[in-house]
C-alpha cells in the first residue's frame, strides 16, 4: 500500500524530452525479462543436491515426511468412504503431497492461508481436524468455517475465486503494519481466470504480503495445460506484473520448503508477493465424480510414479539412515490409523442441523427472514424434522 | 446545518465515518487526487492519507475481491464503483465472497464493506451509465441493498452503511447528486437500514417509490392534492432488501389503493415484490388493482430517448387518477 504523504512525480518540464533520432521520448532499449530461477533441491532418484541440501534435525525430517503420508493416508480413507457412500463428492490429492506440505510448513499462526478445494493436506498442518474436514466434504455447513484460532479462508468452489480475498488479507496486513503473510493456493486452471491476473497485479501494486501458489498438476478436469495456456511455465505469469516468480519441483518437499520459506520472509519483510510455481502432477481423479480414463492415458501417469513426492523422500532418509523401511511401514500404519479414529469420531457426530440455514445470513436477522425460518420451522416441524 | 447537495452530503458522510473509525478506507477508481469522477470522494486523499483512500488499478472484480479480503482482515472498505454498470465486471466477488463469507464461515467471519455506485438515467451517458439493477442484488441472498432519495437520508444512510457488520450494496442516484439542495446536520445522523420512510401522509393512496423517481412522485402528489382532490401517501422504500413490508402494509391497509413507481425494468422487479407483498398482508383491503410505472425490458436506451423511458410525473398522475376511479 502506499505510503502517506506522499511524493509526487516530477515533470518533464523544461527538459528536452525527444532526442533528434527518435519520434518520441520513448526509450528505444529492447526489454529484457529477465530469467526465472527454476528450483530442485531432490531429486526424483532421491539424490540431494549437496550445496542446497538443508540441515534438518532427524526428528524434523520425520515431521515433514509424516505430513505427506497423513496427506496420502486421509486422501486414501475419503476415496473409500466415498465409494462407500458414506462421503460425498470429494478431490483427492494423491501424488501432490509434497507440494500442499511445502506450501504451509513455514508458516506461522498469524500468518494466513486460503486453500483451493485440493489443499486438504495443507489444511491438516494448518490445524483443521480430520474429522472437521470430513464433515466439510461430506455436506455439513460446520466443516467450512475454519477452526477456531486457524487464520485461514475457507475455499470456495468457483475457481479462482478464493485468490483476491487473500490479497485484499495481506493488504490489511499492510495497512495494520502487522509483520504476517498470507500464502494462497490455486491451480493452472485458475490461472486462466481474470481475477487471477487482477489478484497478482493488485498484489504487485500494493507491495502486499502474499505468496501465490500456483499448483500446476497438469490437468484442470479434463483440460491439459496444452490447452489451458500457450506456454507451459506458469511462473512467467507473475513477471509481467513484476511478481518475483520462481518455478519449483513441486513433488520435491525441500525445494517447496525453500520456495515458500524465502517468499514468506520476503513478504513478512515488506518486501511484496511472490509468486511459486509448483510443478507437481495429478495422479488420481479430479474428483470422485470424475473418470480419468475418458480423456487421458495411463502411460502418462506411470510416468509420474516414478516422481513420486514420497518415495524419493523415503529413499533420501534411508540413504541418510534416519529411517528403515520397517519406520516407513509404522508411520504409514500410524497415520492410517490416526485417519480411522477421525472417521469414527465423525461417524459419531451429531447430524446435521436443518434449522440452522437462516442463522448466518446477516449478523442481524432482518424481519423478513425471520419471517421466512418461521416458516420453514414450521415445514420442518410438519416433516417431523424438529419436535415443535 | 448547512445546505448540501447529495455529492456534498455523502463527502461529509465519509469524511465523518473516517475520522471516527480508522478502519474505514475508501477504494475504487479515480477517487484518490481526482476525487471521483463525480466528486464523491472530493479532497478525502489529502485529509486521509493514500493509505486510506486508493487510488486502485481498473479492475472491478479486483476492487471488490481485495475488498472482501481487507474486511475479513478487520477494516470497513468502502469501494466505489465508477458507474453501477461496471459492476457487473465484479459479480463473481460480490456473488461469491462479498454476500457469503459470512455465511460460509457461520459467523466466524464478516464482511463489513460498502459497495457505493451511482446508478439510474437521465444524466445523458453513454452505455452502460444509466441502468438500474437494484433488483439483481436484492436477489443476492446476504446483501443489503440500500438506495436514498435526498442529501439528508443520503448522508445518513451511508453512515449507517459504513457501521454496518454486514455487506452493502448503497446505490446512488446519480441524477439527482447535483439536482437541489437539503438542510443536513452537522452532527452525524443514522437511518436504520431496512425502514421505510413515509415521504408524504395521505389517506386515498400509497405511491412506493425510491430513489431519482422518488422526487417525480413527490411532485405529482403536490399535484394530485391540489389539482385532483386527491390525497396521496408516499413511502420511500430507501432500503429493497431487506424491504419494510410493514409499512408498505400499513399504508395500504389504510388507503386501499397502491401505485409503484421504479426506474428499473419491470420483470421480476421491485415493483413486482412490493405487489406480492401487498397480496400477501393487504388483500381484502384492496379497492382497486395495484399498479406499477416502471423501466421497461429493454436495454436502457441511448440517451437522446431516454427521458421517454423514465416513469413522469403526468404518467403518474393520471395512473392515480384511474386507480381511484375504478370500479
Amino acid at each position: 500500500m502506499a505510503t502517506e504523504n506522499p511524493s509526487h512525480s516530477t515533470t518533464n518540464e523544461g527538459r528536452e524530452i525527444a532526442s533528434s533520432t527518435t519520434p518520441s521520448a520513448m526509450n528505444t532499449t529492447p526489454i529484457e525479462l529477465g530469467q526465472i530461477e527454476v528450483l530442485q533441491i531432490l531429486n526424483e532418484h532421491g539424490e540431494v543436491d549437496s550445496g542446497l541440501e538443508p540441515n534438518y534435525s532427524n526428528d524434523e525430517l520425520i515431521e515433514m515426511y509424516t505430513a505427506m503420508v497423513r496427506a496420502r493416508a486421509f486422501d486414501k480413507r475419503m476415496l473409500t468412504m466415498q465409494r462407500q457412500g458414506r462421503m460425498g463428492t470429494f478431490a483427492p490429492n494423491l501424488g501432490q503431497e509434497a507440494c500442499i506440505v511445502g506450501q504451509v510448513y513455514p508458516l506461522l499462526k498469524d500468518d494466513w492461508y486460503s486453500p483451493s478445494y485440493r489443499s486438504f493436506g495443507a489444511q491438516l498442518i494448518r490445524g483443521w481436524p480430520m474429522e472437521h474436514l470430513m464433515r466439510l466434504w461430506a455436506g455439513f455447513h460446520d466443516g467450512f468455517p475454519p477452526p477456531k484460532n486457524v487464520n485461514d479462508l475457507p475455499f470456495s468452489i468457483v475457481i479462482g475465486s478464493h485468490v483476491l480475498p487473500a490479497v485484499g488479507i495481506g493488504m490489511g496486513m499492510t495497512y495494520k503494519k502487522d509483520p504476517h503473510c498470507v500464502v494462497v493456493n490455486y491451480g493452472d486452471g485458475a490461472s486462466s481466470q481474470g481475477a487471477v491476473s487482477e489478484a497478482l497485479n493488485f498484489a504487485a501494486v500494493y507491495k502486499a504480503p502474499v505468496v501465490f501458489v500456483c499448483e500446476n498438476n497438469g490437468w484442470a478436469i479434463s483440460t491439459p495445460i496444452e490447452k489451458q495456456a500457450s506456454s507451459e511455465h506458469f511462473a512467467k505469469r507473475g513477471i509481467a506484473f513484476d511478481v518475483p516468480s520462481i518455478r519449483v519441483d513441486g513433488n520435491d518437499l525441500f525445494a517447496m520448503i525453500k520456495a515458500t520459506e524465502e517468499a514468506t520472509t520476503r513478504a513478512r519483510n515488506g518486501s511484496g508477493p511472490t509468486l511459486i510455481e509448483a510443478v507437481t502432477y495429478r495422479m488420481s481423479l479430479h474428483t470422485t465424480a470424475d473418470d480419468p480414463t475418458v480423456y487421458r492415458k495411463d502411460e502418462a501417469v506411470e510416468e509420474w510414479e516414478n516422481r513420486c513426492p514420497l518415495l524419493r523422500f523415503e529413499l533420501y532418509l534411508k540413504r541418510k539412515g534416519v529411517i528403515e523401511q520397517s519406520d516407513i511401514e509404522s508411520i504409514e500404519q500410524a497415520c492410517d490409523d490416526e485417519v480411522i479414529q477421525a472417521r469414527e469420531k465423525f461417524y459419531a457426530m451429531d447430524p446435521a442441523d436443518a434449522t440452522e440455514i437462516f442463522d448466518y445470513m446477516f449478523t442481524e436477522l432482518p424481519e423478513e427472514l425471520k419471517e421466512q425460518k418461521r416458516e420453514y420451522l414450521k415445514r420442518l416441524s410438519n416433516k417431523g424434522v424438529t419436535d415443535e | 446545518m448547512s445546505k448540501l447537495t447529495m455529492v456534498e452530503a455523502l463527502n461529509l458522510a465519509l469524511a465523518q465515518e473516517m475520522d471516527r473509525d480508522s478502519n474505514v478506507v475508501q477504494m475504487g477508481e479515480d477517487i484518490g487526487v481526482n476525487g471521483g469522477v463525480f466528486r464523491v470522494t472530493k479532497d478525502l486523499q489529502s485529509q486521509f492519507g493514500e493509505n486510506r483512500v486508493l487510488d486502485t488499478p481498473l479492475a472491478e472484480c479486483g476492487i471488490v475481491g481485495t475488498a472482501v479480503g481487507m474486511a475479513v482482515y478487520g477494516l470497513r472498505p468502502v469501494v466505489e464503483i465508477q458507474f453501477s454498470g461496471f459492476t457487473m465486471q465484479a459479480f463473481d466477488q460480490i456473488e461469491q465472497n462479498m454476500a457469503r463469507l459470512h455465511n460460509r464461515t457461520q459467523g466466524k467471519y464478516t464482511v463489513p464493506m460498502v459497495l457505493r455506485t451511482p446508478y439510474g438515467g437521465n444524466i445523458r451517458a453513454v452505455e452502460h451509465h444509466s441502468e438500474s439493477r437494484e433488483a439483481y442484488w436484492a436477489h443476492t441472498p446476504g446483501l443489503q441493498v440500500v438506495i436514498p432519495s435526498g442529501p439528508r437520508n443520503a448522508r445518513a444512510l451511508l453512515a449507517a452503511a459504513i457501521r454496518s457488520d454486514d455487506p452493502v450494496i448503497f446505490y446512488e442516484p446519480k441524477a439527482i447528486y447535483r439536482a437541489f439542495r437539503e438542510e443536513v446536520p452537522d452532527a452525524p445522523e443514522l437511518l436504520e437500514i431496512g425502514k421505510a420512510n413515509v415521504a408524504i401522509e395521505g389517506t386515498d393512496i400509497t405511491i412506493i417509490s425510491y430513489g431519482a423517481t422518488l422526487r417525480t412522485c413527490v411532485e405529482a402528489a403536490q399535484d394530485l392534492e391540489e389539482d385532483h382532490n386527491v390525497s396521496v401517501e408516499v413511502i420511500d422504500l430507501l432500503s429493497v432488501s431487506p424491504i419494510d413490508t410493514e409499512t408498505i402494509a400499513t399504508s395500504v391497509q389504510k388507503t386501499g389503493r397502491c401505485l409503484i413507481v421504479n426506474e428499473g425494468q419491470r420483470t421480476c422487479g421491485i415493483a413486482a415484490e412490493l405487489i406480492a407483498r401487498i397480496n400477501e398482508t393487504c388483500f381484502e383491503y384492496l379497492e382497486a388493482p395495484i399498479k406499477r410505472i416502471t423501466g421497461f425490458d429493454t436495454v436502457f436506451p441511448y440517451f437522446q430517448v431516454e427521458e421517454h423511458y423514465l416513469p413522469e410525473c403526468e404518467e403518474i398522475v393520471s395512473t392515480v387518477k384511474s386507480i381511484v376511479a375504478w370500479e
